[in-house]
């Protein structure tokens, strides 16, 4: 650590202004500031900040999403085996699975990465952080047989769109992750939705590969309610690729199909108990965008009259992106409501929202991406009324 | 004074792109949205907007000593809607499919706000003949506006232009896909609003602090 300190002063000369290298000084002093807190202190104003800096925040971010991502990894190459009807030990799924979603990881973060520092270059300014946790959200949230160059075009049509016109980090009016995910969504439907996606029947670098077993269907679980029919209710059973039924024990641990990232909740649980802890995202908007599903769905139970509106809602919850969005995107702290009370409303209807779509709109099997955007959107007007009724009261109050 | 004089060069110049009205002043952005997924009907309907603009404004110009100022608006509309519906009949006699896909959006020329703009703030107080230039120049400058979006549109939304099938099938065989969003509304505000970014950047004088 010491050593890499030295070389990073001996360096720094070259970086700062009439250096050879001044030109690249916001990429040295990103590293450098991602390396070390940075030893700046204030001249004016306030003295007195708090050591985590939103670099270290971002980390913790990323320290939380590690679990997912893990078990993703594996799940990716459990289901590719279970497909092709072979078991050939856990450390060769989970190599399948890490060589199929690496390559995503690095196209997100060089192109996003590569954008935010040509941008900070042309502007003059310091690299901002917000991509740290955007990139490694955005190989979590699509399908595994997601074409590469279509990552490459979805993440910089997101920066450059999403974020950078607004301003950058901090700035931007919707989550970076989920616009990206929007746009393959309704740019490359076929590659995005369906049966054929959630599974790699291929191989992967040369791992892998056989003949499809008999049995096998791509759906997802929400997939299959979708397209279950009104005479099902009753013996409508969710089941795996091979058609086995599942069990809530299942949709929890999570090797279902789904979108890389988000299928098994206890992971993102395990993400959830860290951000919690360390109180980087809110727990107001995690539990409220829970108790929203959970409570749409329930009054979807009562009228019951097709198979997406009987799912149970400890089921809702489970399945999809559910949890994954409650947890690590609805939580946004830049596109999410800021004020206390606010939380709670912008998670509530996030829940509730969500719900309403993936029961009302078979189209769109899961409503969690469409639900948090449009929230996202609502958010600063939530503020504002809860800001507006504070001022309302203290002013009676006053004014008696 | 000649015809085409320094001054009335400005008049049938400059709204092409310093006074372009859809980039500049934000005028009849919403038929620039509706009928630009496809190019052929972008530039049908720059035509027809050009057309109804530069005879519009030469009628206005004719008669404007004799309106009445209290009832010139309605003096305006007929003038516009006898025009418009020359176009869509000539359109429906001529380019039958064309006149389908731009459907009500030739009618609704009656409401673009280009028009009432250009008769309002030239053509009552200007000659004909530069009313003239100024309804074609504002036309031309409205019609390459669509012809631009419609002509990213269709090349990345459907890989085709007029039509002809442009993206070599080598493409789609290496993978490439059409992007969907590019048919959809959506991406028709953000085309114009990246032209706009390119127009503002290359003439800085226009940016706004």
């Amino acid at each position: 650590m010491k050593a890499l300190r030295n070389y990073l002063d001996k360096i720094k000369p070259n970086f700062e202004e009439g250096g050879k290298l001044a030109m690249f000084r916001s990429v040295f002093d990103g590293f450098e500031t991602f390396l070390f807190v940075p030893n700046t202190t204030s001249k004016t104003g306030v003295h007195i900040h708090d050591a985590a800096d939103s670099k270290r925040t971002m980390i913790i971010v990323v320290l939380a999403l590690i679990p997912a991502l893990l078990f993703g990894m594996y799940n990716t190459g459990y289901q590719h085996y279970l497909a092709i009807g072979q078991d050939p030990g856990f450390l060769e799924m989970f190599i399948y699975g890490f060589l199929a979603v690496l390559p995503k990881l690095i196209v997100s973060y060089v192109v996003g990465l590569g954008i935010e520092f040509a941008i900070a270059q042309v502007k003059n300014k310091e690299i901002q952080e917000g991509f740290l946790v955007s990139g490694i959200l955005i190989p979590m949230i699509i399908p595994v047989d997601t074409p590469l160059w279509m990552i490459a075009v979805a993440t910089a049509f997101a920066v450059i769109f999403a974020k950078e016109v607004f301003g950058g980090t901090g700035y931007n009016i919707f989550n970076v992750a989920l616009v990206t995910r929007a746009f393959l969504f309704f740019a490359y439907p076929a590659d995005m939705s369906g049966d054929q996606v959630w599974v790699r029947t291929g191989d992967t670098f040369g791992i892998g590969a056989g003949s499809v077993v008999d049995a096998y269907s791509g759906a997802t679980p929400l997939g299959q309610i979708s397209v279950a029919t009104k005479d099902m209710i009753g013996s409508f059973q969710t089941v795996d690729i091979l058609g086995n039924p599942l069990s809530l024990w299942d949709m929890f641990v999570g090797l279902i199909p789904g979108s890389i990232g988000e299928t098994s909740t206890l992971a993102i649980l395990l993400g959830a108990a860290l951000l919690i802890f360390t109180g980087v995202a809110s727990w107001k908007i995690m539990a409220s965008v829970f108790v929203g599903g959970l409570g749409m769905s329930a009054i979807f139970n009562l009228i019951g009259t097709t198979v997406p509106m009987s799912v149970s809602p400890v089921e809702q919850i489970l399945l999809g992106g559910f949890a994954f969005g409650a947890v690590f995107m609805a939580t946004d702290p830049v596109t999410a409501s800021r004020t206390e009370t606010g939380k709670y409303i912008y998670g509530l209807l996030i829940g509730a929202m969500a719900i309403i779509i993936r029961t009302l709109n078979s189209g769109y099997p899961e409503g969690m991406m469409l639900a948090i955007l449009l929230m996202n959107i609502f958010a600063p007007l939530i503020d504002y009324y809860v800001v507006e009724a504070n001022v309302n009261r203290r002013l009676r109050r006053a004014v008696k | 004074m000649g015809l085409l004089s320094n001054k009335n060069k400005e008049v049938l110049i400059s709204p092409l792109s310093r006074n372009n009205p859809v980039i500049i002043r934000m005028l009849g952005i919403c038929s620039a949205l509706a009928v630009t997924s496809k190019l052929e009907p972008s530039i049908v309907m720059g035509i027809s907007v050009t057309a109804v603009l530069a005879f519009a404004n030469v009628i206005i110009s004719l008669i404007r000593n004799t309106i009445p100022n209290r009832i010139r608006i309605i003096v305006q509309l007929v003038v516009v809607a006898a025009l418009v519906t020359i176009v869509s009949e000539v359109l429906k006699a001529f380019a039958y499919d064309v006149n389908k896909q731009l459907s009500v959006f030739v009618g609704l020329i009656i409401t673009n706000c280009i028009l009432m703009g250009r008769l309002e703030a030239f053509a009552l107080g200007n000659r004909p003949w530069e009313s003239f230039l100024d309804g074609i120049g504002n036309g031309a400058g409205y019609a390459i506006i669509l012809i631009l979006v419609g002509f990213f549109r269709e090349l990345l939304g459907s890989g085709t232009l007029l039509g002809i099938q442009v993206v070599p099938t080598f493409l789609y065989d290496s993978g490439y896909v059409n992007n969907g969003l590019m048919i959809l509304p959506p991406m028709a505000l953000i085309t114009v609003a990246v032209i706009i970014w390119v127009h503002r950047s290359r003439n800085r004088d226009l940016q706004e602090n």
